[in-house]
């Protein structure tokens, strides 16, 4: 029997173990998953629970629930990787040894690395929608909240999903003019970046619709530490912004164990080819999702176009073959804007995100970078999607691969 | 793909006026670069730092994140925004005629 070891049973763990259990002949094959939650949280509705869009039960279900038949998960947590020999202590003393190994370990915040954030104020006047518990205080504060000076922060990138943010300030304006408090809401987004958005078509475009809603974003804010008590932000370049509730976004970083067991870069995430998710060190490692150090967006959507190409890639690997450089960066984002609306941007390693229609040029239904009912809906149902298709391996009618039909560039880009 | 004349040479940059081919760049070329984006002399700590640049690139293929250079190079990130105000990572990755880095996608 040839061992496939996976690591991580989240979004990436889970979708490339119901893959590659389709692939793989599995009287040759046993396939092992290791992760120390029992517990699987639908990430993207995260944002949607502070604003009472969701609850708990529409982002959690057990992860068994989505083990394929013939493989195991291992509830542990992992205490190294031994690259060299092969191996993976567990927690508990067992020790896997494996003939394939896929890291999928994903990323987590790290609100300690920053001075001042998780303190005593962290949960009063300090939270964030990038956990689960963290998003259900929000969810608990916001409904008594009276108004004031609400600050999203972005700690440093890259961060998963990196339009949620944003995302949480449109649904913030929509929020509190449900509220009828909105005049008395200011909002404002600190950003590392330039502008609202990575990349120059996208960012100009989500610029116009912050503007429009009233949402001031304070640009190449670099947070160094946080004032809990003088309840203030303050940057390296030692700028203050004031707030009265701070919605934060951590410093994101991959598993301690990667950093632990040398595998990884400053931030715990692990170095592999951007095509093939090989690791250029060890011919039988490969690293899938938020775990891996490549130049695309760290979202559910891109370890599911990754794994799609990826599963044959594998396969072709295991029997010798050299892997096809299939992965081009693809990212497919939802963007919520607020009252029943939203975006969408489609982009890869070479095309920014661009306006048109999606996926089928020229009728949609979805528009890109263009607000639309449909788009809201697309995210909604996404939900559904998510837990009955995508995690279970099965095929979505989109392609893997990013499509420039249907998308046009501006004239005055 | 632009061309443009920095410290007489003539070099392809990008739609962000970065350098197309690392190969191009010289010390003067810097000099000009870090002119535009308001630095108007660097000093050996600035050198220093695009020093650590150049080779980090060299080795890995891509202009490294603030955090790699504050890691790495021992330079301290107020010191980083000290010596290249506003956004650090980018402008010391410009100056050194490296593509942008991937830190933000």
């Amino acid at each position: 029997m040839k061992k496939l070891l996976i690591l991580g049973a989240g979004t990436a763990g889970t979708m490339v173990a119901n893959k590659l259990s389709h692939l793989l002949d599995l009287e040759e094959w046993k396939i092992t998953l290791v992760d120390q939650d029992a517990t699987h949280y639908y990430q993207p509705g995260f944002l949607f629970i502070p604003f009472g869009m969701y609850s708990r039960s529409d982002v959690v279900k057990p992860k068994r629930d989505f083990v394929p038949h013939g493989a195991e998960l291992i509830l542990s947590s992992i205490a190294e990787i031994d690259a060299e020999g092969n191996r993976v202590h567990l927690a508990d003393g067992r020790v896997l040894s494996y003939d394939f190994l896929i890291i999928a370990t994903g990323a987590d915040i790290h609100p300690e690395q920053t001075p001042g954030l998780a303190e005593h104020e962290w949960g009063r006047s300090i939270h964030t929608f990038y956990s689960f518990e963290g998003a259900l205080a929000l969810f608990k504060h916001l409904q008594t909240w009276r108004g004031g000076r609400l600050v999203v922060n972005v700690v440093e990138n890259p961060i998963k999903c990196p339009v949620a943010p944003l995302e949480f300030l449109m649904l913030a304006d929509w929020f509190f003019h449900e509220k009828g408090i909105r005049d008395r809401v200011e909002l404002i987004y600190a950003t590392p970046l330039p502008g609202a958005f990575t990349k120059p078509i996208a960012s100009k475009l989500l610029s116009g619709l912050l503007e429009e809603k009233n949402i001031r974003v304070e640009p190449e804010f670099m947070l160094e530490h946080v004032d809990p008590d003088a309840k203030k932000l303050v940057s390296y370049d030692e700028r203050e912004v004031e707030y009265d509730l701070l919605v934060s976004v951590p410093l994101n970083m991959g598993a301690e164990v990667i950093g632990k067991s040398g595998l990884g870069d400053e931030l715990n995430f692990i170095p592999v080819d951007k095509h093939t998710f090989l690791s250029p060190k060890y011919s039988n490692l490969f690293v899938l999702g938020d775990a891996a150090a490549v130049p695309t967006s760290k979202a559910g959507s891109v370890a599911h176009f990754a794994v799609d190409l990826f599963g044959e890639n594998f396969v072709r690997h295991t029997e010798g073959l050299e892997m096809q450089p299939l992965f081009d960066g693809h990212a497919n984002c939802f963007i919520e804007s607020g009252f029943g609306k939203g975006l969408l941007i489609d982009f890869n390693y070479d095309t920014e995100p661009l306006p048109g229609r999606y996926p089928l040029p020229g009728v949609g239904p979805f528009t890109l970078l263009q607000e639309s009912e449909a788009n809201h809906w697309g995210k909604l149902m996404f939900r559904w999607m998510y837990w009955n298709l995508l995690l279970k391996g099965q095929e979505l009618p989109l392609p893997a691969r990013m499509s420039m039909a249907g998308k046009r560039m501006p004239a005055t880009a | 793909m632009a061309t443009r004349t920095i410290a007489g040479k003539t070099v392809e940059v990008n739609e962000e006026g970065f350098l197309i081919n690392p190969n191009d760049w010289t010390k003067e070329i810097a000099v000009e670069l870090a002119k535009e984006e308001g630095i108007p002399e660097l000093t050996e700590a600035h050198w220093k730092v695009i020093e650590f640049c150049r080779k980090d690139a060299g080795a890995t293929g891509k202009a490294p994140t603030l955090r790699r250079i504050t890691t790495a190079a021992g330079v301290s990130t107020k010191d980083m925004f000290a010596l290249f105000p506003k956004g650090p990572a980018k402008k010391v990755a410009r100056i050194s005629g490296l593509g942008k880095p991937e830190g933000c996608v």
